[in-house]
């Protein structure tokens, strides 16, 4: 199974992206943004960052990128696509998700083991958790505050769309605590925090981040 | 020539930390009596030609799509008058 990491200029989290795909079992594939191509992967990441020195917004021009025409009509036909930090800026950017993301509401840079729950087990990225569970990978934004209308964080509840939430504390000022969203087809995720940072127990918190690798690797196979 | 401006302004609704951040800096440096402050952006487009009508569909159409998120901020078009800017008579 072939995973594609999107590289952008000012990508900082590929190499990690690609290593936590390989742990999980799966090929990762580099892939450019200046290429109107995804080489056949059967899945796309898009990793942390500052794509484009997050000029003008976050993830506003990586929207705007080669590559994102080819990744914004697959993820619409099905592919299963996982955007982390500056990625999940960039899906919301490109509309795939709803909502955007602000400033931290306490205007800081946060950088820290984060217990978050998995609210919703069955996205494409999340089949190997168990709804409720709560587990604890790593956060790092500036620009992290997730936002959104009343009516779209009610359709997102409703919906069952909220995939992760923060727990112990909103660390950044995300409304109704929200960490993660999918899509209405439940191949698209948006991450704030980092699965890819915890993914072996040399560094990191442990290795509860595999699990969103390794459930896009499952729902390949079972395809 | 024509020159236009679009600012881009975060919603009313929206949290503005950086607004925050220069209002809580105020007072400190001795100036009272501002209530809020937002903090936006303003880009300023120098136009080919007129801003003749359909070139100013297609600037807002570059406001909506790149230069504010929908989602989060509202733009307002305007074209520069001479009076305002003299370099342009």
């Amino acid at each position: 199974m072939r995973i594609g990491v999107v590289t952008f200029p000012g990508s900082l989290d590929d190499i990690d992206a690609q290593r936590a795909v390989r742990i999980a079992g799966g090929e990762p594939v580099a892939l450019w943004h200046g290429d109107h191509d995804l080489r056949g992967v059967d899945a796309v990441v898009l990793p942390g960052g500052f794509s484009y020195g997050d000029y003008l917004r976050c993830g506003a021009i990586a929207r705007f990128a080669p590559v994102m025409t080819e990744v914004v009509a697959a993820a619409k036909g099905g592919l299963p696509v996982l955007g982390i930090c500056n990625g999940f800026q960039i899906l919301c950017e490109s509309h795939l998700l709803p909502g955007a993301l602000i400033r931290n509401d306490h205007r800081k840079f946060g950088c820290l083991d984060q217990v978050v729950r998995i609210e919703n087990a069955e996205t494409a990225w999340t089949t190997t958790y168990d709804a409720g569970q709560e587990i604890t990978i790593v956060l790092k934004n500036g620009e992290g505050s997730f936002v959104a209308d009343e009516h779209t964080l009610d359709l997102l509840e409703g919906e069952g769309r909220i995939v992760a939430r923060y727990v112990g504390g909103n660390p950044n000022g995300s409304q109704r605590a929200i960490a993660g969203v999918t899509n209405e087809a439940g191949n698209v995720v948006g991450l704030m925090p980092h699965p890819e940072h915890a993914v072996e127990d040399l560094c990191g918190p442990g290795t509860d981040g595999l699990g969103f690798f390794s459930s896009a690797l499952a729902a390949l196979q079972r395809s | 020539m024509a020159r236009v401006v679009v600012d881009v302004m975060p919603k009313p609704e929206i949290l503005d930390p950086q607004g925050k951040a220069v209002q809580g800096a105020l007072p400190r440096l001795g100036f009272q009596g501002v209530s809020e402050v937002r903090q936006g952006k303003r880009f300023e487009l120098e136009l080919e030609g007129d801003a003749t009508e359909a070139r100013l569909a297609q600037v807002h159409e570059m406001a909506a799509t790149l230069l504010s998120n929908p989602v989060i901020e509202d733009y307002d078009v305007r074209v520069l008058s001479t009076e305002e800017d003299p370099s342009l008579g």
